[in-house]
């Protein structure tokens, strides 16, 4: 069922996020492509999508690995997560490694407070993480790869 | 609406209903500090200065977004709202570069002035600030995030002001900037309205910044001198080398009819001022070179060349061509020189609009022409021809902000899909050409509606367009130079059946309007009187020839048949603007006054300097029929005011003085002492009386002794002094026009001008041609792939 | 996915269902599926609205308005259409139960969105769900095709001749769409700035029309009380605060889950036997009662219920259900950072008092972390949230505002500590040169 508006822009969240999930990020061509069907200034639909965090116009790597430090997982060891994914892949906040496989970032509450601490790799979340639970996630997405 | 009433400090306060807090304070001189907060844009509610205590409400509320209730109890100054006020500022400078001393801003800042009012001088923060370099978004646009405190003024009044939409707000939070519409760079009209707006010096322009201190400059409120809808602008001033340089433009005091707006004609391309091209000395063809010649040299070689051919020849065989740039006191002077001093009624100017048909159809019609300010408040206007964002930018600003503020209902027929349609609760495209059909049509002829009905409008709906218009009131009808002549009669029979119709006929110069109202036409003396008859003219000015003279086409054949022996162009380049042949006046004596050695210039005999808008005083009339005082911010060395220029050429032809210009009780040694470089001393010493209100017209080179007369005796122009010399505008009336002659509509020449571009002045603004070069930059690239 | 709990204090009534297969619409009707708004169909609107108004039902998104009074305030007649919109945006740390209703019971919030609709005489509702919560999006769609399917939504419901669309939407990521005029500017396709009111979403929301805007949980609380009846809901809880809870119970304790139990439970019960205790041997230092955005209280301070009244006397509030234990071995400058590091973040910026506010804060907060704290930067933080409080354009200022004020008031001790260049007491030594490194 495709959702439907009163008005055309209300749909241009939405589809950013399928049009970013379908080529990577958000291209120039992509934003002049959705700027055209929405009858939106291309300056609009930038507006809109530096507002919202899980939105780039910049590739990523094929597994986006957003690890939450948020207050519940801070407590229970966040950071520690973060720092052994951040050795382990070699980047830091935002980086994306050489092979363009997985880019890192530090996240805020991704709604998996009870089960701290967690990570989300693209959508999928992965829940009371330690590093070596942590080392698995990364290497079944290398296997996938 | 009905009358609240509240309490604000204690005082008494009665406002209608719906009226913003914020608003209703500032009616008894209680200012609430505001940053984002902007008469006539939408409400923001994001700087929290303007907070407020209300009675009855827990916390501080934002008076710039609460309506006024009946009985409220405001307190407007406490400790609390002190306190928050203070707060708002010392987050805002632990940002802020504070670079105050070099920012062009500085000394006209909110932010100063609020931190000076409010003391948040002690920093609190210790951490770096955040930091960004500068970015320059066009030629005129420069943007320091820095200094920016996100008031989101400009990106409003470029949206909803302009309806361009060239700005937003990227990211969030702290990160939050203000980004323009091509990732770094700038595409828009340009008008420079959100440099304007900013209350801080976050945007600047690239014709002023970092080249003076507010405080250094003079400032002079005087009206453009490029488009037909005579913005007031705002000249700051300092002296030069060359005498003076106009460094900025802009509407800060928004006195004038413009209020806000500027286009970007009025608020940079002042800088054809201050070209190195512009003339400063006299220039006599010798020996077939234009060679520099003295003032005297040069006055009495056309004094003489003039009166002899006139005494021999007689006054038909000299031309006159007038400028649509010049104040009405010099086009009225120049009308009267050339039936009284060189007998000739071969007088013409660039025409870009059938004022003389307007002024017919409304002869006897009281208050049947629109003001500017009107077409603001009109419940509704109709537009047909002309695309005013390119050509009118006022005008397009008040249709615009018409329709978004008082909802009016705007019917656009155009034979392009202009910018304005977006306004339109009605368009109807036509084929070019069609203009006149429509009006027509409209008038009642319902033939025309069968020529005019097309694939996207079908003659039913032309029907109901018109059934439409007939219902409407006070509709305010504007054209464009496709109407004229018959059409243009039309237009009137049409609109005079509407209860409360205005009209709004739009020429292109900026005193193209007072050029026509002056009388600059073969057969028509000031106020469209008739030059066969006997008006006050006719009985005041003494004899005139009594023929109708040549016309500028005329003027051509006459020339290239050798029949003219004098062409005399005041601040009009003919030749390149009308593509004669440069050819055709070889065998006249052709004297130019100019700013530049224009096409006509170089075919000249005697090259005369002049000053332009922006260095003399007197009066323009906008295409409306607005009168505004033209005031001199200052003068260029070696250049004379075309004023004193027509009145030393009189001088020098014998004329007795007092009956050209009726000065008061000056002697002829005044106007003698020319000193050279000095010479515009005396209009000088003219500008510092009338600031003062006193008005002795004691020198022949003061227009207001030519004022006097045209209010006296040009129909419409008994305007209010007070009002006019205060700087309002004060419109000016067609009921009373003469009875003026058949016309011939298809000499009306549109000039074509653009955003970007204004005539032969325009080739000479720096401003305008790196806007429009960067602009053809951007439409090559886009085209190419 | 996100495993369940279960503590026979428990009162099962919104997670009655999870963990039964009732995304299965099939299922879902065994389980006394959308018998609710069959029955609300029966009824007059009003007689909707008071029955909601009398369970006692307050909103579950944080503030704890009354839900049936919300729906109140939406005018019979409009010009417009009317909408309404479920907030499904959950994204203030510590909550993690509007996930699991949607995951495990997605067509309750289906239902409740359409007695929401009968009430005020919508004709359409959107269920919004935050961006991360990518999967739940799916279970949605499919709960709403399949309620389509049977004739439940859409043309003539159930047919009684009325029309209901349900719609769900996703979002992208940005907390500050949770704020509801922020979510319907985001649902509209723009950047989630929060509108100025009044006008209030009731009168003018969604697309110009009137819209009820409620949290998830709260809609999905509403088919129980049409079945049940509001005085059952309303006994569940304490006075003015019917029926029950999710209570998100996270960080340091032995079992932390989602727990639903009535309204006013005890805190300290919840931290020591729900909970079971704090793990390790350590000992409590405070809680977070309600969200990041409320003020901690600490271990001296919970022996409360946790209701909306009680908490707000004791300082705090209920605020979104997110009780978050942090024991003796967390910094609370850290805890601090880390939650101004949030609100800098996620502030949408269009204001200066948060804009700038969270900015500075977390900035010092940072700097007085790493040891190069002075003593003024302690009554400078109180001074400038002090500042926000109640002066920011929506409430995320005061959000960012309130727990600073507690950190510092409440552990003062605690920021002296780090001062004098001394490094974090509760640190690891070279873990915060760690953390700078990934800083940003
Ligand atoms: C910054 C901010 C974020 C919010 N985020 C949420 C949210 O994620 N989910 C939610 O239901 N309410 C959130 N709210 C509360 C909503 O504004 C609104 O009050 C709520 O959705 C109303 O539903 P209720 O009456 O059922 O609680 C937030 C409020 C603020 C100020
Ligand atoms: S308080 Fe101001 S800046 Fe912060 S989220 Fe609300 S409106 Fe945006
Ligand atoms: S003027 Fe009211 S908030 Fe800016």
């Amino acid at each position: 069922m495709v959702p439907h508006y009163p008005t055309k822009r209300s749909a241009l969240v939405p589809t950013l996020l399928y049009a970013q999930d379908e080529v990577g990020f958000l291209s120039d061509e992509v934003i002049a492509e959705l700027a055209g069907r929405l009858d939106l200034t291309e300056l609009e639909v930038r507006n809109v999508i530096s507002y919202y965090s899980m939105l780039t116009t910049k590739p990523r790597g094929k597994f986006n690995v957003q690890v939450c430090t948020n207050i519940s997982c801070l407590v229970r060891g966040g950071e520690e997560i973060l720092q052994h994914c951040a050795k382990k892949l070699g980047v830091g906040h935002k980086g994306t490694t050489p092979d363009g496989l997985f880019s890192l970032e530090e996240v805020e509450c991704i709604g998996a407070c009870s089960w701290a601490p967690a990570a989300q790799v693209n959508y999928d979340f992965h829940e009371n993480l330690t590093t070596e639970k942590m080392d698995k996630v990364l290497d079944e997405c290398r296997m996938k790869a | 609406m009905a009358d609240v009433t509240l309490t604000v400090d204690g005082k008494k306060v009665t406002a209608p209903a719906g009226t913003l807090l914020i608003e209703a304070c500032k009616t008894v001189g209680i200012e609430v500090p505001s940053f984002c907060y902007y008469p006539n844009l939408s409400l923001q509610g994001a700087c929290r200065m303007c907070l407020v205590k209300i009675e009855k409400m827990p916390k501080l509320q934002t008076a710039c977004t609460t309506v006024i209730g009946e009985g409220m109890i405001v307190t407007s100054d406490s400790e609390e709202i002190k306190q928050a006020r203070k707060s708002m500022l010392e987050l805002l400078l632990g940002n802020h570069p504070l670079d105050c001393p070099v920012c062009d801003a500085g000394g006209e800042c909110e932010l100063q002035d609020m931190t000076f009012t409010y003391g948040a001088a002690e920093s609190k923060f210790m951490e770096a600030k955040n930091h960004k370099d500068e970015q320059q978004w066009s030629p005129v646009v420069f943007f320091d995030r820095p200094r920016c405190i996100l008031c989101y003024r400009c990106v409003r009044v470029c949206g909803e002001g302009m309806d361009v939409w060239a700005l937003g707000v990227q990211n969030r939070g702290v990160s939050s900037v203000i980004a323009p519409n091509r990732e770094d760079h700038l595409e828009c009209e340009e008008c420079g309205m959100c440099i304007d707006i900013c209350p801080v010096g976050a945007l600047t322009s690239g014709a002023y910044r970092y080249k003076t201190r507010p405080w250094e400059m003079k400032h002079v409120g005087t009206i453009c001198t490029h488009c037909g809808d005579g913005c007031k602008t705002t000249l700051g001033v300092r002296r030069a080398d060359t005498g003076m340089e106009i460094v900025r433009g802009d509407n800060r005091d928004k006195s004038g009819t413009n209020g806000d707006f500027l286009c970007i004609k009025g608020r940079y391309a002042f800088d054809f001022a201050n070209h190195e091209d512009r003339l400063t000395q006299p220039l006599i063809r010798q020996n077939g070179k234009l060679s520099p010649a003295t003032w005297e040299e040069a006055f009495e070689l056309i004094g003489k060349t003039f009166a002899e051919i006139r005494d021999s020849d007689g006054g038909a065989k000299i031309g006159v061509i007038g400028s649509t740039r010049t104040t009405n006191e010099e086009d009225y002077l120049l009308s009267k020189f050339a039936r009284v001093v060189l007998k000739t009624n071969n007088v013409d100017h660039h025409r870009t609009a059938d004022f003389p048909a307007l002024a017919s159809a409304l002869r006897g019609k009281e208050g049947a022409t629109a003001s500017m300010a009107e077409v603001f408040t009109a419940p509704a206007i109709l537009l047909i021809g002309n695309d005013p964002t390119e050509q009118h930018p006022l005008l397009a600003w008040q249709i615009r902000n018409n329709v978004r503020l008082h909802r009016a209902r705007l019917y656009v027929i155009n034979s392009n899909s202009i910018k304005l349609r977006r306004q339109a609760t009605s368009f109807v495209q036509i084929e070019p050409g069609m203009e006149g059909q429509a009006a027509a049509f409209l008038a009642g002829s319902d033939a025309a509606a069968d020529t005019l009905a097309n694939s996207s409008t079908k003659k039913e709906e032309w029907i109901a367009l018109r059934d439409k218009l007939r219902g409407e009131q006070n509709l305010v009808i504007v054209f464009g130079s496709e109407i004229v002549g018959d059409g243009l009669a039309k237009l009137v029979k049409f609109g005079s059946a509407i209860s409360g119709a205005k009209f709004v006929c739009l020429a292109d110069y900026a005193n193209s309007r007072g050029a026509a109202d002056m009388g600059l036409y073969p057969d028509l003396l000031p106020g469209y009187h008739s030059i066969v008859g006997n008006s006050q003219f006719h009985q005041e000015w003494g004899e005139i020839p009594q023929a109708a003279g040549l016309d500028l086409p005329g003027m051509v054949e006459a020339g290239k048949a050798g029949q003219l022996e004098a062409l005399y162009v005041v601040g009009s380049n003919p030749v390149g603007r009308l593509d004669i042949d440069p050819f055709t006046f070889s065998k006249s004596f052709v004297v130019v006054q100019d700013m530049f050695l224009t096409e006509t210039a170089v075919i000249a005999d005697v090259v005369l300097p002049a000053a332009n808008a922006y260095e003399k005083s007197g009066t323009f009339t906008n295409t409306c029929g607005d009168l505004q005082l033209v005031k001199k911010a200052g003068e260029v060395t070696g250049t004379k005011s075309d004023f004193e220029m027509i009145v030393r050429i009189a001088d020098a032809m014998g004329f007795e003085m007092r009956k050209l210009v009726p000065f008061g009780g000056g002697t002829r040694a005044d106007m003698g002492q020319s000193r050279g470089a000095q010479s515009g001393e005396a209009d000088r010493h003219a500008v510092w009386l009338e600031a003062h209100g006193l008005e002795p017209k004691m020198s022949p080179f003061d227009p207001t002794a030519i004022l006097d007369e045209i209010q006296r005796l040009v129909p419409g122009y008994d305007v209010s002094r007070v009002n006019l010399l205060s700087g309002n505008s004060e419109h000016t009336s067609l009921a009373e026009a003469g009875t003026s002659a058949a016309h011939k509509p298809e000499s009306v020449s549109p000039a074509n001008d653009s955003l970007f571009s204004s005539g032969t002045l325009g080739r000479y603004s720096r401003a305008l041609n790196s806007v429009s070069e960067s602009h053809e930059v951007k439409t090559a690239e886009v085209s190419a792939d | 996915m996100a495993s369940l709990v279960s503590h026979p204090d428990e009162v099962k009534v919104v997670t009655r269902r999870f963990g039964q297969g009732a995304t299965n619409i099939d299922r879902y009707l065994e389980l006394d599926g959308y018998k609710a708004v069959q029955k609300a169909l029966g009824m007059e609107p009003d007689a909707i609205i008071n029955e909601v108004k009398n369970s006692g039902l307050r909103g579950r998104g944080g503030a704890g308005f009354s839900t049936g009074m919300k729906w109140s305030f939406v005018p019979k007649q409009s010009a417009k259409p009317k909408y309404v919109l479920c907030n499904g945006d959950e994204s203030e740390p510590g909550t993690c139960k509007d996930r699991l209703i949607f995951e495990h019971d997605p067509h309750a919030v289906i239902e409740g969105v359409m007695i929401a609709a009968l009430a005020v005489g919508a004709a359409s509702g959107y269920i919004y769900i935050r961006g991360e919560y990518r999967y739940l999006s799916v279970i949605m769609q499919k709960a709403i095709r399949d309620a389509y399917a049977k004739g439940f939504a859409g043309k003539n419901i159930f047919g009684s001749g009325r029309d209901l669309d349900i719609f769900w939407h996703g979002g992208a990521g940005a907390y500050e769409v949770g704020e509801e005029s922020a979510l319907m500017e985001s649902l509209e396709g723009k950047r989630g700035i929060p509108r100025i009111r009044p006008p209030f979403p009731a009168v003018v929301g969604l697309w110009g029309g009137p819209t009820v805007i409620n949290n998830a949980e709260t809609l999905a609380s509403v088919p129980h009380i049409m079945l049940g009846g509001a005085e059952w809901y309303a006994k569940i809880g304490p006075p003015k605060n019917g029926g029950t809870r999710l209570f998100c119970l996270s960080g340091n304790v032995a079992k932390p889950g989602v727990y639903e139990l009535p309204m006013g439970y005890s805190l300290k019960k919840m931290i020591y036997e729900v909970g079971g205790g704090i793990p390790g041997g350590r000992k409590l230092k405070a809680v977070v009662p309600g969200g990041s955005s409320t003020p901690c209280l600490t271990a001296d301070e919970i022996d409360i219920n946790m209701d909306f009244d009680s908490v707000a006397k004791a300082g705090s509030m209920l605020g979104s259900g997110g009780v978050v234990v942090i024991d003796d071995a967390q910094c609370m400058v850290k805890f601090a950072l880390r939650t101004m590091k949030f609100y800098q973040h996620e502030s949408c910026g269009w204001c200066i008092p948060c804009r700038e506010g969270t900015d500075w804060l977390k900035k010092t907060l940072m700097r007085f972390h790493a040891g190069g704290g002075v003593k003024k930067d302690i009554d400078n933080m109180q001074y400038l949230s002090e500042n926000m409080l109640g002066r920011t354009f929506c409430p995320l200022g005061d959000a960012a505002a309130m727990p600073t004020i507690a950190f510092v008031k409440k552990f003062r001790n605690e920021f002296e500590d780090h001062l004098e260049g001394r490094p974090c007491p509760f640190e690891k030594a070279g873990a915060a040169e760690e953390m700078a490194a990934l800083a940003h």
